[in-house]
Protein backbone atom coordinates (compact mmCIF):
# COMPACT_ATOMS: atom_id res chain seq x y z
CA UNK A 1 0.00 0.00 0.00
CA UNK A 2 2.46 1.96 1.13
CA UNK A 3 4.73 1.54 -2.31
CA UNK A 4 1.20 2.34 -4.47
CA UNK A 5 1.54 5.82 -2.76
CA UNK A 6 5.12 6.29 -3.91
CA UNK A 7 4.20 5.53 -7.18
CA UNK A 8 0.90 7.64 -7.32
CA UNK A 9 2.72 10.30 -5.91
CA UNK A 10 5.86 9.97 -8.25
CA UNK A 11 3.41 9.85 -11.11
CA UNK A 12 1.21 12.75 -10.23
CA UNK A 13 4.19 14.76 -9.67
CA UNK A 14 5.72 13.68 -13.05
CA UNK A 15 2.32 14.33 -14.71
CA UNK A 16 1.81 17.46 -12.90
CA UNK A 17 5.27 19.03 -14.00
CA UNK A 18 4.83 18.25 -17.86
CA UNK A 19 1.72 19.60 -18.36
CA UNK A 20 3.12 22.63 -16.42
CA UNK A 21 6.11 22.68 -18.36
CA UNK A 22 3.89 22.71 -21.41
CA UNK A 23 1.50 25.07 -20.53
CA UNK A 24 4.58 27.38 -19.83
CA UNK A 25 5.79 26.78 -23.32
CA UNK A 26 2.40 28.08 -25.15
CA UNK A 27 1.06 30.52 -23.10
CA UNK A 28 4.79 32.53 -21.89
CA UNK A 29 6.82 31.77 -25.12
CA UNK A 30 4.53 32.28 -27.77
CA UNK A 31 3.10 35.31 -29.24
CA UNK A 32 -0.24 33.87 -29.26
CA UNK A 33 -2.75 36.17 -27.24
CA UNK A 34 -5.31 33.50 -26.33
CA UNK A 35 -8.58 35.13 -25.73
CA UNK A 36 -8.26 37.86 -28.72
CA UNK A 37 -10.15 35.67 -31.20
CA UNK A 38 -12.68 36.92 -33.51
CA UNK A 39 -13.14 40.46 -31.37
CA UNK A 40 -12.28 43.63 -32.72
CA UNK A 41 -12.37 44.96 -36.30
CA UNK A 42 -11.01 44.68 -39.64
CA UNK A 43 -9.13 47.19 -41.69
CA UNK A 44 -7.99 47.29 -45.36
CA UNK A 45 -4.79 48.76 -46.61
CA UNK A 46 -3.56 48.64 -50.35
CA UNK A 47 0.17 48.76 -50.69
CA UNK A 48 2.56 48.89 -53.74
CA UNK A 49 5.18 47.08 -51.79
CA UNK A 50 4.84 45.03 -48.98
CA UNK A 51 7.97 43.74 -48.20
CA UNK A 52 8.44 40.63 -45.79
CA UNK A 53 5.30 41.79 -44.00
CA UNK A 54 3.71 38.78 -43.08
CA UNK A 55 0.20 37.67 -41.80
CA UNK A 56 0.68 37.26 -37.72
CA UNK A 57 2.86 40.54 -37.89
CA UNK A 58 2.40 43.03 -35.09
CA UNK A 59 0.12 46.25 -36.23
CA UNK A 60 1.78 49.34 -33.59
CA UNK A 61 0.64 52.77 -32.61
CA UNK A 62 3.38 54.25 -31.45
CA UNK A 63 4.99 50.69 -30.42
CA UNK A 64 1.66 49.49 -28.42
CA UNK A 65 0.88 46.44 -30.57
CA UNK A 66 -3.03 47.46 -31.24
CA UNK A 67 -3.70 44.68 -33.46
CA UNK A 68 -1.79 42.26 -35.99
CA UNK A 69 -2.25 41.19 -39.80
CA UNK A 70 -4.68 38.92 -41.02
CA UNK A 71 -3.99 38.57 -44.34
CA UNK A 72 -2.03 39.85 -47.29
CA UNK A 73 -3.51 39.51 -50.86
CA UNK A 74 -3.04 40.64 -54.47
CA UNK A 75 -5.81 42.76 -55.61
CA UNK A 76 -5.95 43.18 -59.58
CA UNK A 77 -8.25 45.72 -59.48
CA UNK A 78 -5.65 48.24 -58.29
CA UNK A 79 -2.88 45.78 -58.76
CA UNK A 80 -1.37 46.82 -55.23
CA UNK A 81 -1.27 44.22 -52.38
CA UNK A 82 -4.42 44.16 -49.84
CA UNK A 83 -3.57 43.84 -46.29
CA UNK A 84 -6.42 43.15 -43.81
CA UNK A 85 -5.59 43.98 -40.49
CA UNK A 86 -7.62 43.28 -37.22
CA UNK A 87 -7.71 45.62 -34.22
CA UNK A 88 -8.25 44.96 -30.93
CA UNK A 89 -11.84 46.25 -30.12
CA UNK A 90 -10.56 48.57 -27.43
CA UNK A 91 -8.43 50.52 -29.79
CA UNK A 92 -11.62 51.93 -31.32
CA UNK A 93 -10.89 55.81 -31.64
CA UNK A 94 -8.29 55.54 -34.57
CA UNK A 95 -8.94 58.60 -36.82
CA UNK A 96 -10.10 57.99 -40.46
CA UNK A 97 -7.12 59.99 -41.59
CA UNK A 98 -4.40 57.75 -40.34
CA UNK A 99 -1.63 56.59 -42.18
CA UNK A 100 -0.13 53.55 -42.64
CA UNK A 101 3.75 52.43 -43.15
CA UNK A 102 5.27 49.11 -43.31
CA UNK A 103 8.51 50.16 -41.13
CA UNK A 104 10.95 46.98 -40.08
CA UNK A 105 11.91 46.33 -36.15
CA UNK A 106 15.60 46.75 -35.80
CA UNK A 107 18.26 46.01 -38.76
CA UNK A 108 17.31 41.93 -38.40
CA UNK A 109 14.26 42.35 -37.10
CA UNK A 110 10.58 41.24 -38.45
CA UNK A 111 8.91 43.65 -40.21
CA UNK A 112 5.17 44.99 -39.08
CA UNK A 113 2.57 47.78 -39.71
CA UNK A 114 2.95 51.29 -38.18
CA UNK A 115 0.34 53.67 -37.43
CA UNK A 116 0.22 56.72 -37.49
CA UNK A 117 -2.80 58.86 -36.46
CA UNK A 118 -4.53 61.11 -38.60
CA UNK A 119 -6.32 64.68 -36.86
CA UNK A 120 -10.20 63.32 -38.39
CA UNK A 121 -12.68 64.13 -36.01
CA UNK A 122 -14.28 60.90 -37.54
CA UNK A 123 -12.72 57.42 -36.60
CA UNK A 124 -12.43 54.07 -38.52
CA UNK A 125 -15.21 51.47 -38.77
CA UNK A 126 -15.01 47.54 -39.38
CA UNK A 127 -14.25 47.49 -43.07
CA UNK A 128 -12.75 50.58 -43.68
CA UNK A 129 -9.90 51.30 -46.16
CA UNK A 130 -6.97 52.96 -44.88
CA UNK A 131 -6.10 55.52 -47.69
CA UNK A 132 -2.63 56.90 -47.12
CA UNK A 133 -0.48 53.97 -47.24
CA UNK A 134 3.77 54.38 -46.92
CA UNK A 135 5.07 50.62 -48.73
CA UNK A 136 7.84 48.74 -47.49
CA UNK A 137 11.41 49.67 -48.19
CA UNK A 138 13.32 47.40 -50.46
CA UNK A 139 17.00 48.15 -49.84
CA UNK A 140 17.88 47.55 -53.02
CA UNK A 141 15.67 50.21 -54.72
CA UNK A 142 17.45 52.37 -51.87
CA UNK A 143 20.58 51.58 -52.52
CA UNK A 144 20.25 52.42 -56.27
CA UNK A 145 18.40 55.29 -55.62
CA UNK A 146 21.34 56.55 -54.04
CA UNK A 147 23.42 55.34 -56.36
CA UNK A 148 22.14 57.11 -58.94
CA UNK A 149 21.27 60.16 -57.37
CA UNK A 150 25.27 60.71 -56.74
CA UNK A 151 25.82 59.96 -59.82
CA UNK A 152 23.19 62.76 -61.02
CA UNK A 153 25.39 65.19 -58.58
CA UNK A 154 28.55 65.16 -61.06
CA UNK A 155 26.67 66.07 -63.93
CA UNK A 156 25.70 70.01 -63.95
CA UNK A 157 21.82 70.17 -65.67
CA UNK A 158 20.90 66.70 -64.36
CA UNK A 159 17.18 66.14 -63.24
CA UNK A 160 17.31 65.62 -59.07
CA UNK A 161 16.53 61.75 -58.38
CA UNK A 162 12.34 61.76 -58.64
CA UNK A 163 10.67 60.71 -55.26
CA UNK A 164 8.35 58.06 -55.67
CA UNK A 165 5.07 58.89 -54.61
CA UNK A 166 4.34 58.39 -50.81
CA UNK B 1 30.71 -18.80 -56.45
CA UNK B 2 28.00 -15.96 -56.87
CA UNK B 3 24.82 -17.95 -56.48
CA UNK B 4 25.56 -18.64 -52.36
CA UNK B 5 25.92 -14.52 -52.11
CA UNK B 6 22.81 -14.19 -53.86
CA UNK B 7 21.08 -16.92 -51.45
CA UNK B 8 22.17 -14.79 -48.38
CA UNK B 9 21.06 -11.62 -50.22
CA UNK B 10 17.62 -12.48 -50.77
CA UNK B 11 17.73 -14.45 -47.74
CA UNK B 12 18.11 -11.04 -45.57
CA UNK B 13 15.78 -9.22 -47.78
CA UNK B 14 13.19 -11.61 -47.00
CA UNK B 15 14.32 -11.41 -43.36
CA UNK B 16 13.82 -7.62 -42.63
CA UNK B 17 10.62 -8.07 -44.91
CA UNK B 18 9.45 -10.28 -42.30
CA UNK B 19 10.72 -7.95 -39.28
CA UNK B 20 8.48 -5.07 -40.71
CA UNK B 21 5.37 -6.97 -41.05
CA UNK B 22 5.98 -8.48 -37.64
CA UNK B 23 6.43 -4.80 -36.58
CA UNK B 24 3.30 -4.04 -38.21
CA UNK B 25 1.07 -6.86 -36.96
CA UNK B 26 2.18 -6.58 -33.60
CA UNK B 27 1.92 -2.65 -33.50
CA UNK B 28 -1.98 -3.77 -35.02
CA UNK B 29 -2.54 -6.05 -31.85
CA UNK B 30 -1.08 -3.15 -29.74
CA UNK B 31 -3.82 -0.66 -31.03
CA UNK B 32 -6.77 -2.95 -31.30
CA UNK B 33 -6.04 -3.43 -27.48
CA UNK B 34 -5.84 0.14 -26.21
CA UNK B 35 -9.31 0.92 -25.69
CA UNK B 36 -9.34 -1.89 -23.27
CA UNK B 37 -6.46 -0.90 -21.50
CA UNK B 38 -7.28 2.56 -21.06
CA UNK B 39 -10.29 0.82 -19.29
CA UNK B 40 -7.92 -0.61 -16.70
CA UNK B 41 -6.14 3.01 -16.28
CA UNK B 42 -4.33 1.90 -13.00
CA UNK B 43 -1.92 -0.20 -15.08
CA UNK B 44 -0.88 2.13 -17.57
CA UNK B 45 -0.62 4.84 -14.59
CA UNK B 46 2.07 2.23 -12.88
CA UNK B 47 4.11 2.46 -16.14
CA UNK B 48 3.86 6.06 -16.50
CA UNK B 49 5.71 6.17 -13.27
CA UNK B 50 7.94 3.28 -14.14
CA UNK B 51 9.29 5.10 -17.98
CA UNK B 52 8.12 8.89 -17.31
CA UNK B 53 8.93 9.62 -13.26
CA UNK B 54 11.65 7.84 -13.39
CA UNK B 55 13.25 8.83 -15.89
CA UNK B 56 12.67 12.85 -14.92
CA UNK B 57 16.04 13.38 -13.48
CA UNK B 58 18.15 12.03 -16.39
CA UNK B 59 15.95 13.82 -18.90
CA UNK B 60 16.02 17.73 -16.89
CA UNK B 61 19.48 17.07 -16.67
CA UNK B 62 20.53 16.51 -19.73
CA UNK B 63 17.97 19.16 -21.00
CA UNK B 64 20.05 21.52 -17.97
CA UNK B 65 23.78 20.76 -20.11
CA UNK B 66 22.34 20.98 -23.25
CA UNK B 67 20.30 24.31 -22.93
CA UNK B 68 23.54 25.39 -21.33
CA UNK B 69 25.46 24.36 -24.33
CA UNK B 70 23.38 26.10 -27.09
CA UNK B 71 23.66 29.17 -24.72
CA UNK B 72 27.31 29.10 -25.11
CA UNK B 73 27.40 27.83 -28.86
CA UNK B 74 24.37 29.70 -29.82
CA UNK B 75 26.24 33.61 -28.19
CA UNK B 76 29.66 31.93 -29.73
CA UNK B 77 27.81 32.02 -33.14
CA UNK B 78 25.78 34.93 -32.86
CA UNK B 79 28.11 37.78 -31.78
CA UNK B 80 29.84 37.06 -34.97
CA UNK B 81 26.87 38.44 -36.74
CA UNK B 82 26.78 41.27 -33.61
CA UNK B 83 23.22 39.45 -33.13
CA UNK B 84 23.83 38.03 -29.70
CA UNK B 85 19.69 39.37 -28.57
CA UNK B 86 18.48 36.82 -30.99
CA UNK B 87 19.79 34.12 -28.80
CA UNK B 88 16.63 33.77 -27.07
CA UNK B 89 14.69 32.49 -29.98
CA UNK B 90 17.30 30.74 -31.65
CA UNK B 91 17.56 28.42 -28.04
CA UNK B 92 14.05 28.36 -28.08
CA UNK B 93 13.21 27.17 -31.40
CA UNK B 94 16.10 25.02 -31.22
CA UNK B 95 14.91 23.52 -28.20
CA UNK B 96 11.12 23.27 -28.86
CA UNK B 97 11.32 21.95 -32.71
CA UNK B 98 14.47 19.92 -32.54
CA UNK B 99 16.16 19.13 -29.36
CA UNK B 100 13.70 18.84 -26.89
CA UNK B 101 11.69 15.74 -28.92
CA UNK B 102 14.84 14.00 -30.44
CA UNK B 103 17.31 14.29 -27.53
CA UNK B 104 14.18 13.59 -25.13
CA UNK B 105 13.80 10.47 -27.14
CA UNK B 106 17.02 9.30 -27.54
CA UNK B 107 17.16 9.21 -23.56
CA UNK B 108 14.09 7.74 -23.22
CA UNK B 109 15.21 4.54 -25.27
CA UNK B 110 17.84 4.28 -23.45
CA UNK B 111 16.87 4.44 -19.65
CA UNK B 112 12.72 3.36 -20.53
CA UNK B 113 13.41 1.59 -23.89
CA UNK B 114 15.67 -0.91 -22.16
CA UNK B 115 14.50 -0.94 -18.94
CA UNK B 116 10.71 -2.33 -20.79
CA UNK B 117 12.48 -4.66 -23.12
CA UNK B 118 14.74 -6.37 -20.38
CA UNK B 119 11.79 -6.80 -18.10
CA UNK B 120 9.09 -7.86 -20.92
CA UNK B 121 12.28 -10.68 -22.07
CA UNK B 122 12.89 -11.58 -18.44
CA UNK B 123 9.17 -12.29 -18.68
CA UNK B 124 9.38 -14.32 -21.69
CA UNK B 125 12.70 -16.54 -20.18
CA UNK B 126 10.94 -17.15 -16.99
CA UNK B 127 7.61 -18.64 -18.29
CA UNK B 128 5.69 -15.76 -17.25
CA UNK B 129 3.85 -14.57 -19.97
CA UNK B 130 3.08 -18.21 -20.90
CA UNK B 131 1.61 -18.58 -17.53
CA UNK B 132 -0.54 -16.13 -18.12
CA UNK B 133 -1.52 -17.35 -21.42
CA UNK B 134 -2.44 -20.75 -19.33
CA UNK B 135 -4.23 -18.61 -17.30
CA UNK B 136 -6.83 -17.16 -20.23
CA UNK B 137 -4.78 -13.59 -19.35
CA UNK B 138 -3.88 -11.97 -22.59
CA UNK B 139 -0.05 -10.95 -22.07
CA UNK B 140 -0.65 -8.58 -24.49
CA UNK B 141 -3.42 -6.74 -22.73
CA UNK B 142 -2.35 -7.39 -19.32
CA UNK B 143 0.92 -6.73 -19.57
CA UNK B 144 2.64 -5.07 -23.11
CA UNK B 145 -0.45 -2.32 -23.76
CA UNK B 146 -0.31 -0.59 -20.46
CA UNK B 147 3.93 -0.39 -20.56
CA UNK B 148 3.34 1.17 -24.48
CA UNK B 149 0.66 3.36 -23.42
CA UNK B 150 3.00 5.02 -20.57
CA UNK B 151 5.72 5.50 -22.87
CA UNK B 152 3.40 7.43 -25.38
CA UNK B 153 2.25 9.23 -22.38
CA UNK B 154 5.75 9.86 -20.80
CA UNK B 155 7.11 11.37 -23.72
CA UNK B 156 5.79 14.28 -24.71
CA UNK B 157 5.49 15.28 -21.47
CA UNK B 158 9.22 14.51 -20.68
CA UNK B 159 10.16 16.54 -24.03
CA UNK B 160 8.08 19.17 -22.65
CA UNK B 161 10.08 19.50 -19.37
CA UNK B 162 13.41 18.68 -21.16
CA UNK B 163 12.82 21.97 -23.56
CA UNK B 164 11.93 24.25 -20.52
CA UNK B 165 14.62 23.50 -18.59
CA UNK B 166 16.73 23.76 -21.63
CA UNK B 167 15.90 27.28 -21.87
CA UNK B 168 16.30 28.12 -18.71
CA UNK B 169 20.01 26.46 -18.97
CA UNK B 170 20.75 28.98 -22.20
CA UNK B 171 19.41 31.83 -20.51
CA UNK B 172 21.93 30.83 -17.46
CA UNK B 173 24.63 30.89 -19.53
CA UNK B 174 23.38 33.84 -22.33
CA UNK B 175 22.08 36.36 -19.63
CA UNK B 176 23.91 35.30 -16.43
CA UNK B 177 27.80 34.66 -17.72
CA UNK B 178 27.66 36.27 -21.13
CA UNK B 179 25.79 39.13 -20.37
CA UNK B 180 22.75 39.21 -23.31
CA UNK B 181 19.91 41.84 -22.12
CA UNK B 182 17.59 39.58 -20.25
CA UNK B 183 14.66 41.91 -22.01
CA UNK B 184 15.49 41.23 -25.13
CA UNK B 185 16.58 37.25 -24.93
CA UNK B 186 12.75 36.79 -23.83
CA UNK B 187 11.18 39.13 -25.85
CA UNK B 188 13.05 38.12 -29.30
CA UNK B 189 11.75 35.07 -28.37
CA UNK B 190 8.20 35.75 -27.52
CA UNK B 191 8.29 37.47 -30.87
CA UNK B 192 10.05 34.46 -32.84
CA UNK B 193 8.49 31.15 -31.31
CA UNK B 194 4.19 30.38 -32.68
CA UNK B 195 2.20 28.41 -31.17
CA UNK B 196 2.89 25.90 -33.69
CA UNK B 197 5.84 25.91 -33.18
CA UNK B 198 5.43 24.56 -29.51
CA UNK B 199 2.40 22.02 -31.51
CA UNK B 200 5.17 20.90 -33.98
CA UNK B 201 7.65 19.62 -31.27
CA UNK B 202 4.79 17.84 -28.98
CA UNK B 203 3.28 16.27 -32.08
CA UNK B 204 7.15 14.79 -33.12
CA UNK B 205 7.17 14.02 -28.99
CA UNK B 206 3.99 11.92 -29.79
CA UNK B 207 5.13 10.31 -32.65
CA UNK B 208 8.85 9.69 -31.07
CA UNK B 209 6.87 7.74 -27.54
CA UNK B 210 4.87 5.99 -29.97
CA UNK B 211 8.34 4.59 -32.11
CA UNK B 212 9.95 4.17 -29.16
CA UNK B 213 7.39 2.44 -26.76
CA UNK B 214 6.55 0.00 -29.32
CA UNK B 215 10.50 -0.67 -30.46
CA UNK B 216 10.60 -2.10 -26.77
CA UNK B 217 7.79 -3.77 -25.94
CA UNK B 218 8.00 -5.78 -29.40
CA UNK B 219 12.09 -6.52 -28.89
CA UNK B 220 11.11 -7.54 -24.99
CA UNK B 221 7.97 -9.44 -26.07
CA UNK B 222 9.97 -11.37 -29.06
CA UNK B 223 12.96 -11.64 -27.01
CA UNK B 224 14.85 -15.54 -27.22
CA UNK B 225 13.64 -16.76 -24.26
CA UNK B 226 17.70 -16.91 -22.55
CA UNK B 227 20.11 -14.74 -20.98
CA UNK B 228 21.83 -13.93 -23.97
CA UNK B 229 18.14 -13.33 -26.17
CA UNK B 230 17.21 -10.71 -23.24
CA UNK B 231 20.59 -9.33 -23.87
CA UNK B 232 20.39 -9.12 -27.37
CA UNK B 233 16.46 -7.76 -27.14
CA UNK B 234 17.86 -4.79 -25.31
CA UNK B 235 20.87 -3.65 -27.68
CA UNK B 236 18.48 -4.22 -30.66
CA UNK B 237 15.60 -1.48 -28.34
CA UNK B 238 18.51 1.13 -28.46
CA UNK B 239 19.78 0.38 -31.88
CA UNK B 240 16.23 0.47 -33.44
CA UNK B 241 14.61 2.79 -31.39
CA UNK B 242 17.74 5.74 -31.74
CA UNK B 243 17.95 4.66 -35.61
CA UNK B 244 13.76 5.15 -36.03
CA UNK B 245 13.83 8.35 -34.29
CA UNK B 246 16.45 10.38 -36.01
CA UNK B 247 14.89 8.71 -39.17
CA UNK B 248 11.16 9.79 -38.31
CA UNK B 249 12.43 13.53 -37.15
CA UNK B 250 14.10 13.63 -40.51
CA UNK B 251 10.93 13.00 -42.25
CA UNK B 252 8.18 14.91 -40.15
CA UNK B 253 10.66 17.92 -40.36
CA UNK B 254 10.35 17.74 -44.14
CA UNK B 255 6.68 17.25 -43.82
CA UNK B 256 5.83 20.05 -40.90
CA UNK B 257 8.67 22.72 -42.18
Amino acid sequence: MRQTRAIELGTGLFVLLGFAALFFLTTQITNREFGLGDDGYRLTAAFEQVGGLKPGAPVSMSGVTIGRIESITYDFKEYRARVTLRIEKSFDRIPDDSDASILTAGLLGGQYLGIGPGSSETFFKDGDQIQFTQSAIVLENLISKFLFSKAAEGQPAAEPAKESTP
Amino acid sequence: MTAPVIRELVESVRGSLQTLGAYTLFAGRVARDTPRALLRFSLVIEQVYNSGALSLVITMLSGLFVGMVLGLQGFDLLERFGSEESLGSVAALGLLKELGPVITALLFAGRAGTALASELGLMRATDQLAAMEMMAVDPVRRVVVPRFLGGVISMPLLAAIFSLIGLFGAQLVGVQIMGVDPGQFWSQMRGAVEFEDVMQGALKSVVFGVACSLVAVYEGYHSVPTAEGVGRATTRTVVVSSVSVLLLDYMLTAVML
